[in-house]
C-alpha cells in the first residue's frame, strides 16, 4: 500500500478547473474527499489530472524533494506573435500554475530509494514541450547517469512548444540523446504517462523508458482523436488511444491506478538495478 | 524583388528590422509588472514588423512562397533524387513485422567505389501514386523499415544518407495502434546509436515529428526552397490563430525557411537550387545535392566513430534557447 500518510494533496491545489460532479461518471464530488482520495473518484475511478506539486507528494517521501534547473526559463528566439505575444503567454502560464516551466526536474527519495523525478504539468501551456522542458529533462538524465540514480519520468502534453517553432521539435531528438546517455551507462527509466500524453512527449523520451507505466482511462496518442478525424475522416473506435487500448496494442507494460503507483515504480526500478 | 530596393534603403530597412526584433526581445524580459501592460507596444511592433517583411519580400509572403515551392507537384522527390545519383539503386523493402510502407523508400546504392544506405520519405506524383504514398505520410512500418535499414548499414560500416519529404507521419487509427509515437522516437534513437556518418538533406517538405525522425544525423542540409517545421502551418494557424486561412501568417511566425533555419542553427548548411527553384532542373538539383554528400561525407569519414556520435548528439544537445540567471542562452 501507499504510504497515505506522508501524501497530502491539497483540496485547492493544481489541476484543471474543479468540476462539480465527475465527468465520468456524474457523481457529485467534493473537493475535499476527492483530495482525500488522490483526486481519483471514489465512485467510479476516474483519475482527474494532478499538479506537478501533487504528483511529488505522491511520489517523492516528505521532505526528500530537491528540485534542480530551477533558473531556466523559456526566452522568444522567434519574436513569436499571434493573437498575442508568446512571452506574455509565458507569463499567463506562469501567474496562474505557479510553476516556472511545463517540467519539474530533480531528486527525491521513493521509500528509500534515490530517485531522479520529472514530472510535467499539464496545466502550463498544455504540457508543451519548448528549450526549457527539454534542457531540464537533459540534466535530469545527466544526473540519473552521474549518480546512477533511475530516473521516473511523469507525463502530461499536448506535444511541441508551438511558439519556439523547429527549436521546440528538436527537443524530440534532444531528450532521445538524453534517453540515450541513460541507457549507456545505463541506469533504468521508468515512464508514466497521464492523461494526456500526445504528439512530440510521445515521439520521444516517453516511449522510449523501458519501463512504460500508465494512469487508467490517460489518452495516449501521437496524433489526437481531433486530428485524426479532421484530416482523414476516419470514425474513431469506442475508447480509441486510451490507456486500456495502448495496453491492449502492446504499447505500454501495465496500468497502474494512482493508489498504487508509488510502491509499483519502486518494486519496477528495484528489480532492474 | 525588384533590384531598387537594394543598397541604401535596404540596409535601413534591415536596420529598423534588426531594432525591432531586439525591442521585442527585450520586452518579452521584462517582468510582470501591475498596471503595465506592453500588450499595445508589443502589437505596434509585431504590426511594424510584417509590413518590414512585405516590403522587403521576406516577410508572410516570401515565407509563403517558400510553403509553396517546397509542396511544388514538379519538385524532385527521394526517388527522383536517387534515379539522378545512384543509377543501380537497389531498393529494399519491409519492416519484417508487419507490412512494407510504400511511404517511404530505402535502400542500397552504389557510390564511389563503396556503398551507401539511402532512406526518404516518398510523395505520389498523380493520384494513383499519391494514394499508393499515402502523400508521403509515413505508418509505424516506414518508420520500422527505416531502422532495419539503419541496423544493416550499422552492420557493414556503410554510411546512411537520408532524404526527408513529408507533410508528417500519418494521422490514423491504425497507425496509432501500431504505436506511431513509439516508431517516432525508436527511430530517433536508432539514428542517434549509429556509428556509421550519417548525412540527412531536407528536400522539400520537413513536416514535425514525422520528418524529424529521418534527420536526427550528423550533419543536417537543407534545400534553398525547402520548409523545415514544428507544424504545417495551416495545423499552427487554427490552433493559434483558431483560423486555418491565417496560414501566411503562421508560416512567416514559424521561421521554416533555409534562411530563417540557418540562422537558428537548426541545420548545418543551405544548398542554393537552381535558377527558379528544383523544380525548374531535376538534373542540376542532383549535382547540388550530391556535391554536398560527398563533402560531408569527406569530412565525416575523417572522424572517429565515437567522436561522431559524440559530436551529434554534443549538437542536438545545445538545440534550444532559455534563460539562466538573467542569461540568454543558445
Ligand atoms: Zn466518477
Amino acid at each position: 500500500m501507499a504510504q497515505r500518510g506522508s501524501v497530502e494533496i491539497s483540496p485547492r491545489g493544481g489541476g484543471e478547473k474543479r468540476a462539480d460532479s465527475c465527468p465520468a461518471c456524474g457523481a457529485p464530488m467534493d473537493a475535499e474527499e476527492l483530495a482525500a482520495n488522490l483526486r481519483v473518484c471514489p465512485a467510479c475511478g476516474h483519475h482527474f489530472p494532478l499538479s506537478a506539486g501533487e504528483r511529488i507528494e505522491l511520489l517523492a517521501d516528505q521532505g526528500s524533494w530537491e528540485e534542480i534547473a530551477t533558473e531556466l526559463r523559456s526566452d522568444d528566439p522567434l519574436g513569436f506573435y499571434d493573437l498575442r505575444p508568446y512571452h506574455e503567454r509565458v507569463e499567463e502560464a506562469e501567474y496562474e500554475t505557479g510553476l516556472s516551466e511545463a517540467m519539474l526536474v530533480g531528486t527525491a527519495r521513493m521509500h528509500n530509494m534515490d530517485v531522479v523525478l520529472a514530472v510535467m504539468d499539464f496545466r502550463f501551456m498544455g504540457g508543451s514541450m519548448g528549450s526549457v522542458v527539454g534542457e531540464r529533462f537533459w540534466r535530469a538524465a545527466e544526473l540519473a547517469a552521474e549518480a546512477r540514480y533511475p530516473m521516473v519520468a511523469v507525463c502530461a502534453s499536448g506535444g511541441a512548444r508551438m511558439q519556439e517553432g523547429m527549436l521546440s521539435l528538436l527537443q524530440m531528438a534532444k531528450t532521445t540523446c538524453a534517453v540515450e546517455m541513460m541507457a549507456s551507462v545505463p541506469v533504468p527509466f521508468v515512464a508514466t504517462l497521464t492523461h494526456p500524453t500526445t504528439g512530440g512527449v510521445m515521439a520521444s523520451f516517453a516511449t522510449l523508458a523501458d519501463v512504460i507505466v500508465a494512469e487508467p482511462g490517460a489518452l495516449l496518442c501521437f496524433s489526437g482523436p481531433r486530428v485524426i478525424e479532421q484530416t482523414v475522416k476516419e470514425k474513431l473506435p469506442e475508447g480509441f488511444g486510451r490507456a486500456e487500448s495502448n495496453l491492449e496494442h502492446g504499447q505500454i507494460d501495465m496500468i497502474v491506478p494512482r493508489r498504487e503507483l508509488k510502491d509499483r515504480l519502486v518494486q519496477v526500478l528495484g528489480m532492474l538495478e | 524583388m525588384p533590384s531598387g530596393l537594394f543598397g541604401k534603403k535596404k540596409r535601413a530597412l534591415q536596420e529598423e528590422e534588426g531594432r525591432l526584433r531586439r525591442r521585442l526581445a527585450e520586452l518579452s524580459r521584462l517582468p510582470t509588472l501591475p498596471g503595465v501592460h506592453l500588450k499595445d507596444e508589443v502589437a505596434k511592433i509585431s504590426q511594424r514588423l510584417r509590413e518590414l517583411g512585405r516590403v522587403r519580400g521576406r516577410g508572410e509572403g516570401a515565407s509563403w512562397e517558400k510553403v509553396k515551392l517546397a509542396r511544388h507537384p514538379e519538385r524532385p522527390y527521394a526517388l527522383d533524387y536517387i534515379g539522378l545519383m545512384f543509377p543501380g539503386f537497389i531498393e529494399l523493402r519491409g519492416d519484417r513485422c508487419f507490412a512494407d510502407d510504400p511511404a517511404i523508400v530505402g535502400g542500397l546504392a552504389a557510390y564511389q567505389g563503396r556503398t551507401l544506405m539511402v532512406i526518404g520519405h516518398q510523395k505520389g506524383r498523380d493520384l494513383a501514386s499519391r494514394t499508393h504514398r499515402n502523400f508521403g505520410m509515413p505508418r509505424p512500418e516506414g518508420y520500422r523499415k527505416a531502422q532495419r535499414l539503419m541496423r544493416l548499414a550499422e552492420k557493414f560500416g556503410i554510411p546512411v544518407l537520408t532524404l526527408v519529404d513529408t507533410p508528417g507521419a500519418y494521422p490514423g487509427v491504425a497507425a496509432e495502434e501500431r504505436g506511431q509515437g513509439g516508431a517516432i522516437a525508436t527511430t530517433l534513437a536508432c539514428m542517434a546509436r549509429l556509428d556509421v556518418p550519417t548525412v540527412a538533406v531536407i528536400i522539400g517538405e520537413g513536416g514535425s515529428g514525422g520528418a524529424l525522425a529521418l534527420a536526427l544525423a550528423d550533419r543536417v542540409l537543407m534545400l534553398e526552397n525547402s520548409i523545415y517545421s514544428v507544424s504545417s502551418p495551416e495545423a499552427c494557424a487554427s490552433i493559434l490563430w483558431k483560423d486555418a486561412a491565417e496560414a501566411k501568417l503562421a508560416a512567416e511566425a514559424l521561421r521554416l525557411t533555409s534562411s530563417d533555419l540557418e540562422d537558428l542553427g537548426v541545420v548545418d548548411e543551405v544548398l542554393p537550387e537552381p535558377r527558379g527553384g528544383a523544380h525548374r532542373d531535376h538534373a542540376a538539383a542532383a549535382r547540388i545535392v550530391k556535391e554536398a554528400l560527398e563533402e560531408n561525407l569527406r569530412q565525416l569519414e575523417l572522424m572517429k566513430p565515437d567522436r561522431r556520435r559524440r559530436e551529434r548528439c554534443g549538437k542536438f544537445r545545445r538545440m534550444g534557447v532559455w534563460r539562466e540567471n538573467g542569461l540568454t542562452l543558445f
